[in-house]
């Protein structure tokens, strides 16, 4: 059993909300007074879950709350979660800049947060300067630093300006510096926040291959951020919090999708009121349902099963021919294929007459990996657009798609986990003895 | 695995011991010290063109306005040359004013810092009382330039040569004094700001109660019952000044009672003011 390098017991925050005045003394006093007699806190009672849209009664609210979770070493774990949901609270806590209101953390190894890049750069100093300076800030010693030094600078890719006051460098050139000084911390825990948002594709590159190796030398890595591919590629396990709440802690294929279909409600069906998805008094979408060959509504699927689309609207004029298209995507929000209906549809060539029409799109059995897709209907004049003629909607309909190890699938009698991909079509193999 | 099996390295609690001393862990930091002294000598006086010479002409203007005012105004110098026992004052005192008033400002200034990565606080006030040193240093160069040219061209100069010994001991106590009060002051301002008001108002009345600019053999009445100079003795400003004053002149009060006495005062607002600030560090990004 690996060894655990972080264990989170009940880890919970308060904040108070609004400003510090003469209320936050008042309260400030009463606190006061209940220790001094040696009773429980007074407003660690109060709070509310931290739902930052909703107006609250109270001024305390909990930005964290009951917060379990443990890390093994050599575990690289993703924290996802909307703004707000806690993920900046909980990396301050555990990189210490902050304690928390209730339960304990425990950590084992050399934490290295780098919760922002750069941290401590003074601008008048020269790119050498400013390395040994964050260095240090980051809790390395000058003979570390010094060791280090040539691979740091190597890595920056920045070397011509070393000697040169950081303010003269370009915003990309300073945070490749920053990262660098951070990627050769060689902490037994590293701490990321969001930093691969700035540089180059090629410098963003490197990082993420940086914090591979980092997790390949059995190092643990915490990495926030808002990037689900970069999590997918670099995380084995998914912390998604939920207004300050764990919503799920687990693999992090699971965690992303929770995150991802968080508040789209799973819809199997939706109804339109007239003229709520239209193009203008032409056409008016009426309804979208997805359901199986069977003809029953559901948005839960076998990779055997085949998936059908439903649409139906209504042509309030008599002047265009109308197309439907369906763009499926995957929970990255990647389009895994758009489908268009033009080459099926028999009103090619002429207007369409006013009335309620009715599609149907079979997608074929054998065709979706497994995973969590949603569709986006759109429906526009043909051939052009006249005048951008069209209506979408986002997020029409949801469903997901899961693996019962069938052997009419793919995979036959293959009984392993199916490698990750798209798409996961069943074609046809020709397999002959020749000699 | 159970606790008990695995030894963890950091336990993190909402309250830990209220003095837990982590003088230990500031060691370990001691290049981050060293570095950022570093930083704060080299970067003040980037784009200057007089660079460092400017930590000299503050203290010469300071000295010859004093000369000019105070010894138009007939005050006592304690026989002592006027620029000598002025510039002895300015020096001295800026050190302390500086460092109070840049440690006290710990938290708010270092706020940006401080939210992003974890190292011990108390990194940051040593630093820039250090760094002062660097500057006290090149002051004494003045200082002691001065001294000589009063030294061969008067008698009036008795100087104590075996206590010079005593001198780093005085700057010691003053640094100490001047980091106690400014971790307080910045660990009571992070939450309610009400205090920076008080600072440099502060600091402006404390140079009179520190024997900057008189001696405190002035002061020979009583003040409410109690003897005026002692109760100047009980700062620790004042007693280091009027002993380096001594020691280095001959003139000047020099009692190892009030030396002793000020040692404890300073040592019991040192102990005091770390048990605040550890206390501060902990949530004061939630306040600040």
């Amino acid at each position: 059993m690996a060894r655990k390098v972080i264990e989170v017991n009940s880890l919970g925050k308060q904040y108070r909300l609004g400003q510090v005045g003469t209320t936050t003394l008042v309260d400030d006093f009463k606190r006061w007074t209940y220790r001094i007699r040696g009773k429980e806190d007074p407003f660690l009672k109060l709070g509310e879950e931290n739902d930052r849209t909703k107006k609250g009664s109270s001024d305390y609210v909990w930005a964290l709350q009951d917060i379990n979770f443990e890390v093994e070493q050599g575990e690289v774990l993703g924290i996802i979660g909307k703004n707000g949901a806690g993920k900046s609270t909980l990396l301050k806590i555990l990189s210490r800049t902050t304690a928390p209101t209730t339960g304990e953390y425990k950590i084992k190894g050399r934490v290295a947060s780098l919760l922002e890049v750069g941290t401590g750069f003074h601008p008048d100093l020269t790119g050498r300067e400013n390395v040994f300076l964050n260095g240090a800030i980051l809790g390395m010693t000058k003979s570390e630093i010094r060791k280090n030094f040539d691979a740091i600078v190597d890595f920056s890719g920045v070397e011509r300006y070393i000697d040169t006051p950081v303010k003269r460098y370009s915003s990309g050139m300073y945070v490749r510096l920053a990262f660098s000084v951070a990627a050769h911390l060689n902490p037994e825990i590293l701490i990321v926040d969001e930093v691969l948002a700035v540089g180059d594709i090629e410098f963003q590159e490197k990082c993420i291959g940086k914090m591979k190796d980092v997790a390949g030398n059995g190092k643990t890595v915490l990495f926030v951020s808002h990037n689900i591919n970069a999590i997918r590629t670099l995380c084995t396990k998914g912390l998604f919090l939920k207004n300050g709440r764990v919503n799920l802690f687990g693999k992090v294929q699971h965690a992303t999708e929770a995150y991802l279909f968080e508040g789209l409600d799973n819809h199997a069906e939706r109804n339109f009121l007239p003229g709520q998805v239209a193009i203008d008094k032409l056409c008016h979408l009426q309804s979208v349902s997805v359901c199986n060959e069977h003809g029953q509504l559901t948005n839960n699927f076998d990779v055997t099963e085949s998936v059908k689309l439903k649409i139906n609207y209504a042509v309030l004029e008599k002047n265009y021919t109308y197309t439907v298209h369906y763009y499926v995507k995957n929970s990255s929000g990647d389009v895994l294929f758009v489908a268009m209906d033009n080459k099926y549809s028999p009103y090619i060539n002429d207007p369409q007459e006013p009335g309620n029409y009715s599609e149907e799109l079979t997608i074929n059995s054998n065709f979706f990996n497994e995973g969590s897709y949603s569709v986006l209907v759109l429906i526009c004049t043909f051939p052009t657009m006249v005048d951008d003629k069209f209506c979408a909607y986002d997020n029409a309909l949801n469903f997901t798609v899961s693996d019962k190890n069938l052997e009419t699938g793919a995979r036959g009698s293959w009984n392993r986990e199916w490698p990750a991909s798209l798409v996961r079509p069943d074609f046809n193999w020709v397999i002959s003895k020749i000699g | 695995m159970t606790d008990k099996e695995q030894d963890w390295d950091i336990v993190v609690k909402p309250k830990t011991a209220a003095f837990k001393l982590n003088f230990k862990e500031v060691l370990g930091y001691r290049d981050l010290i060293l570095l950022m002294v570093k930083r704060d000598v080299t970067t003040i006086y980037k784009q200057t063109i007089l660079g460092p010479l400017w930590m000299l002409i503050q203290p010469l203007f300071a000295t010859l306005i004093y000369t000019f005012t105070f010894g138009q105004a007939q005050l006592s110098t304690d026989g002592i040359p006027g620029l000598l026992f002025y510039l002895i004052g300015q020096t001295f005192w800026t050190y302390f004013a500086e460092c109070f008033n840049k440690t006290s400002n710990t938290f708010i200034a270092n706020a940006g810092v401080f939210g992003k990565v974890y190292f011990p606080r108390l990194v940051m006030p040593i630093s820039v009382v250090l760094s002062n040193l660097v500057r006290l240093a090149i002051q004494i160069v003045l200082l002691t330039g001065v001294y000589l040219y009063f030294y061969f061209s008067t008698d009036k100069l008795n100087p104590h040569f075996l206590l010079f010994l005593a001198i780093p001991l005085l700057v010691l106590l003053i640094a100490v004094f001047s980091l106690s009060l400014g971790i307080l002051f910045t660990s009571f301002t992070t939450k309610y700001r009400d205090l920076t008001f008080l600072l440099s108002f502060a600091v402006q009345l404390l140079m009179f109660l520190s024997c900057v600019v008189f001696p405190a053999s002035m002061f020979k009445g009583t003040t409410f019952g109690v003897n005026t100079q002692s109760i100047l003795l009980c700062n620790p400003v004042a007693t280091s000044l009027e002993a380096i004053r001594y020691i280095i002149t001959g003139n000047g009060v020099f009692s190892p009672a009030y030396i002793f006495l000020s040692a404890a005062i300073t040592l019991l607002l040192f102990l005091g003011s770390i048990i605040v600030f550890n206390r501060t560090e902990k949530t004061f990004m939630d306040t600040v």
